[in-house]
């Protein structure tokens, strides 16, 4: 498996050419998740690029991503496979005369199995990505459901046997933190912490994201969204959100971040009233 | 010392230092060590991170111990002069004045945020130069306060200001931007400064005696009682993150109610599934337990920290509880409910709280009389439905400990406990009467963020 990247300056190389700036970090990561065949655990806050890495890894390798979204409820049935249990009866009616033994050996088929996402990505003969996005939102035994897939790449059917992946998916996923992850889960992957980035790590982002917006706005805007992070806010301003008000700067035709527009366009990045108070005061803007 | 010995040595200081590291995950650490370019530094380390650090709390010990098992350089190989400008000062001999110059420059252009080699040259010649102080008869030592007191970087503050504003208003937002920025360079210098240190003594002394010493505890584990400024901060950040995390568990234990009243409509649409055989059986879940919840916390300073991270905490929660009311007290006792309303700003709540609310008459902490004034004063705040947590150190300056009024609002409440922020093996010590409180209300430990949350999750 080490078609992948073959050094951590050419993982960030290519993630870079489809406009993802990867750091260190998260170069590195990518490149060992692929050179060692190990799942890559993202973790952090909101909207700074967890999902959107998966994505960027897909695109810059070429291969197709396959996504499962989690969320509480998520079960076996939604995440691996299913019986389709319709067709079988269909086929147990059709059979009429046949013997029970037949029938039974003819309904847990490969044709009566419904394929899900995790059990999708294992049997792909192409390159894949396996995106499991929001795994805190599952509960606890969707982990243990994980596990086997995670350390062995094969899902195990009772009916069919162990299907083993004949070329093992690049497995992303992802958590918000809402929850620890068990230890089990973590120690099977490699964990990347991502946080929000350098000032002037997202003064890249902002440049390669927004076109058309000038140097100098962009270097101010991540300056100034650093400050916001520093304050001790309820929710501290994630990428996602600097490149709208890069988005929304651009659209007002403002040159120039000085109070009055940020005042005026604070609702872009703060979300809270207690929040747009505490920056209103702490950054000296006028009051509206 | 072989990698490999070398690789083993970082993996048991990790494992002392307090970070969980199995064996599998050091198997993984040493086979990614062979697909890299070990002579990248920033690449080892990522790479390590990626496979033995799995908790973002436990990233800053990792760093330190990882600046003292692979340093940058080191100090019989180091050619001096490699990585210096051509147009810099001569940083050996130069004067004070000079270098101070120099140092500005750098800070101004985030020289060490953008990974300049000038930056690490320079704090390098620096710590060489200043750092050195005798130590005892016959021993030299390195120090980083020597270093920051011949610079002073915090003082290149009000020059750099006003080279980044070039004339422009003060006191408005372009003012505070930079200030942020400057204030981040010059605590990046003072760490590099630190940590080269650190380096130096680890080559004098050996590594592992000073990594014994040297790593902080993760924020979960700070001690309320020893918590520093910059600390308390950190703690408060964690406050929503912590909340968010609590609410989520709390939420879940609630609904994975498998007894209780059988939800009939979703038995029946689930059973259409099995050709009309309830197989599956839904149950309803059941009504949540939200207890009512009256706070009553020590605001004296020796546990001030604590009590405000708890308040915090609770409020946070609030979702969790149908009605939280909050009183302090330092020898008397106010009703603190309204600094903490929905939304309100955590930091000015606080200082609100210290500034506005009557609790203090002599300023030394006394339970007995706060006790009874506050079964006086808002005894009825006090029903069948409330909970009643007390937080505080059960110091009261050796005044009455009034038991019996404890006793009797104890007796009013559906539970009552009691969390003192110090270790169990100094109750009572000194003028403390945990046991005599502990014996009218349970009394628990709570000393860092990781017992608080445990606590609060057998509450709600």
């Amino acid at each position: 498996m080490t078609s992948w990247f073959t050094s951590p300056a050419d993982a960030g190389e290519r993630l870079a050419a489809v406009d993802y700036l990867a750091d260190d970090g998260i170069a590195t990561s990518v490149f060992l998740a692929a050179a060692l065949g190990k799942p890559l655990l993202a973790e952090g806050p909101a909207g700074v690029g967890k999902t959107q890495l998966a994505k960027a890894v897909a695109e810059a390798t070429g291969a197709e991503l396959i996504r499962l979204q989690c969320y509480e409820g998520l079960d076996e049935a939604r995440a691996l496979y299913e019986w389709n249990y319709k067709k079988q009866l269909l086929r147990i009616q059709a059979s009429g005369e046949q013997a029970w033994e037949e029938t039974h050996d003819d309904i847990f088929s490969q044709e009566f199995l419904l394929e899900r996402p995790l059990l999708k990505a294992i049997r792909r003969t192409e390159p894949t990505v396996l995106l499991i996005d929001e795994t805190d939102k599952a509960d606890v035994e969707v982990e243990g459901l994980l596990l086997e897939i995670l350390s062995d790449y094969q899902v195990t059917i009772p009916e069919l046997g162990t299907i083993a992946a004949t070329r093992r998916p690049y497995v992303v996923l992802t958590s918000n933190a809402t929850r620890e992850l068990s230890e089990a889960l973590k120690r099977r992957c490699l964990y990347l912490h991502l946080d929000y980035p350098s000032p002037e790590r997202e003064r890249d982002i902002v440049l390669a994201q927004v076109p058309g917006i000038e140097a100098a706005l962009a270097e101010q805007l991540a300056r100034t969204v650093a400050t916001l992070r520093a304050l001790e806010l309820k929710k501290s301003p994630s990428i996602a959100e600097t490149i709208d008000w890069a988005h929304t700067l651009l659209a007002l035709g403002r040159t120039e971040l000085d109070e009055t527009t940020t005042a005026d366009t604070l609702g872009v990045v703060l979300k809270h009233a207690s929040d747009q108070a505490r920056a209103v005061k702490e950054l000296g803007l006028p009051a509206r | 010392m072989s990698l490999l010995d070398r690789h083993v040595g970082f993996v048991d200081a990790l494992r002392r230092a307090g970070l969980p590291v199995s064996l599998a995950e050091g198997l993984d650490a040493a086979r990614a060590l062979e697909v890299i370019d070990l002579t990248e530094r920033d690449t080892l380390r990522e790479a390590y991170a990626a496979t033995l650090v799995k908790r973002p709390a436990h990233r800053p010990g990792f760093d330190t111990l990882f600046d003292l098992w692979y340093p940058p350089v080191t100090s019989g190989l180091h050619v001096s002069g490699a990585g210096r400008d051509e147009d810099g000062p001569d940083l050996a001999t130069a004067e004070v004045p000079e270098l101070r110059d120099r140092l500005a420059e750098l800070l101004l252009n985030d020289a060490g945020a953008t990974g300049d080699p000038a930056f690490g040259e320079f704090v390098r010649a620096m710590v060489e130069r200043f750092g050195n102080q005798p130590a005892g008869a016959g021993r030299q030592n390195w120090f980083s306060y020597s270093v920051l007191r011949a610079l002073s970087p915090g003082t290149l503050m009000a020059r750099m200001l006003n080279e980044v504003l070039l004339g422009r208003d003060r006191g408005g937002m372009a003012e505070t931007v930079a200030r942020r920025r400057l204030a981040d360079n010059i605590a990046g210098f003072e760490e590099a400064v630190a940590s080269d240190v650190r380096r130096r003594i680890a080559e004098d002394s050996g590594v592992e005696k000073i990594a014994r010493s040297v790593v902080r505890p993760p924020v979960d584990q700070i001690d309320f009682l020893r918590v520093t400024k910059a600390d308390l901060a950190r703690l408060r950040r964690e406050v929503y993150p912590l909340a968010r995390r609590l609410a989520t568990r709390l939420t879940i234990k609630h609904r994975h109610g498998h007894r209780g009243r059988l939800d009939f409509r979703r038995t029946v649409r689930a059973s259409l599934s099995t050709g009309g055989v309830p197989i599956v059986t839904h149950m309803r879940p059941r009504r949540p337990h939200k207890p009512e919840l009256v706070v009553l916390c020590d605001a004296s300073d020796s546990v001030a920290a604590f009590s405000h991270f708890t308040l915090l905490l609770t409020y946070a929660l609030r979702e969790q509880f149908t009605k939280v009311r909050a009183f302090a007290f330092v020898d008397t006792v106010d009703e603190i409910t309204r600094f903490f309303a929905p939304g309100a700003d955590v930091v000015e709540a606080i200082t609100r709280m210290t500034r506005e609310a009557d609790i203090t008459r002599f300023g030394r902490s006394d339970y007995g009389h706060s006790l009874e004034r506050f079964a006086e004063k808002y005894g009825d705040a006090i029903g069948p439905k409330t909970s009643l947590l007390i937080l505080g150190d059960a110091r009261s300056n050796y005044q009455r400990p009034q038991l019996a009024t404890l006793k009797r609002l104890a007796g009013e409440a559906r539970h009552a406990y009691w969390l003192n922020p110090e270790p169990r093996a100094q109750w009572d010590t000194g003028d403390s009467v945990a046991t005599s409180y502990g014996g009218v209300v349970p009394m628990h430990e709570c000393r860092n963020v990781a017992q608080l949350a445990a606590f609060i999750e057998e509450l709600a």
